[in-house]
């Protein structure tokens, strides 16, 4: 097979969780492992799986309304360098542009609103798409640097 | 998250936490917390955060709602020792001029009295 795409060595993966907020450490857990071979700062990572958490738990709560007939759907995957996840849920969608921005002054004190703003903060790449039939899509890439790649820099 | 309060000089309840304040894991926990404080009229709360693993943006909001409900009620709610990732997630959403926020927890009782 010739590709110019270089996937990650755990390759694709591809779950469906049930709307479960405790659903959301094991996706991270699994998505730390796609970053292993990539020596990212301490700090990075943690965004990264945050910013996975933020985009989980939005579809559990806002999308499915933790409806457990419901699933959140998430590929991850590291496509030339760069960390790509796709959520779905199956919920009524939203206007993404109709969400508040969190800085404005008269926003500052809400207690929700935030976890957009933090998925667009911490990633390079953060796009939002309703799905036919129903749900929402939210896109997040991050570019993994090739300089810190473990193998590559060990040799 | 495990929480525990100790009252120290001048009644500033200060309230340990201990583990994650996330959406469904100790986000709600904490607002009961506060809520009781301020209910048996323990209005000066210090929250020490030394111990925090991990905070989202729901842990955020609730943080932000303990704020301004002890305000709301006269009193004064205020950070001890904030993690650095804690602290970054704050700055981000320029949470953290609306906080007063210590490194010395002598310092932060006293400031209660001021």
């Amino acid at each position: 097979m010739t590709s110019s795409r270089v996937s990650s060595e755990a390759g694709p993966i591809r779950m469906s969780l049930s709307s479960r907020f405790e659903n959301i450490e094991m996706a991270q857990h699994l998505c730390g492992k796609l970053l292993e071979p990539y020596d990212l700062p301490e700090e990075t990572r943690h965004w990264i799986l945050m910013a996975l958490r933020e985009a989980l738990a939005n579809a559990i709560k806002h999308g499915n309304a933790q409806d457990l007939a419901k699933r959140v759907h998430l590929d991850m995957d590291v496509v030339d360098d760069a960390l790509q996840l796709t959520i779905r849920d199956e919920g009524a969608g939203f206007d993404p542009a109709g969400v508040a921005d969190p800085l404005a002054p008269e926003n500052r004190l809400k207690t929700s609103g935030r976890g957009i703003f933090y998925m667009k903060t911490f990633m390079d790449e953060v796009r939002f798409r309703p799905v036919d039939g129903g749900g929402m899509e939210i896109f997040l890439k991050k570019h993994l640097t090739r300089d810190g790649k473990k193998e590559e820099k060990g040799r | 998250m495990k929480t525990s309060v100790r009252e120290a000089p001048g009644g500033v309840q200060i309230l340990d936490l201990k583990g994650k304040i996330t959406i469904g894991s100790g986000d709600i926990q904490l607002r009961e917390t506060i809520n009781k404080l301020v209910e048996e009229g323990k209005k000066n709360i210090l929250i020490n955060m030394q111990d925090v693993t991990t905070i989202d943006s729901s842990g955020i909001g609730e943080l932000v709602g303990c704020y301004t409900s002890v305000t709301n009620k006269g009193g004064k709610l205020k950070l001890l020792h904030l993690p650095p990732k804690i602290s970054d997630v704050l700055t981000v959403t320029q949470l953290i001029t609306v906080f007063d926020v210590y490194e010395s927890e002598s310092e932060a009782v006293a400031s209660f009295a001021a």
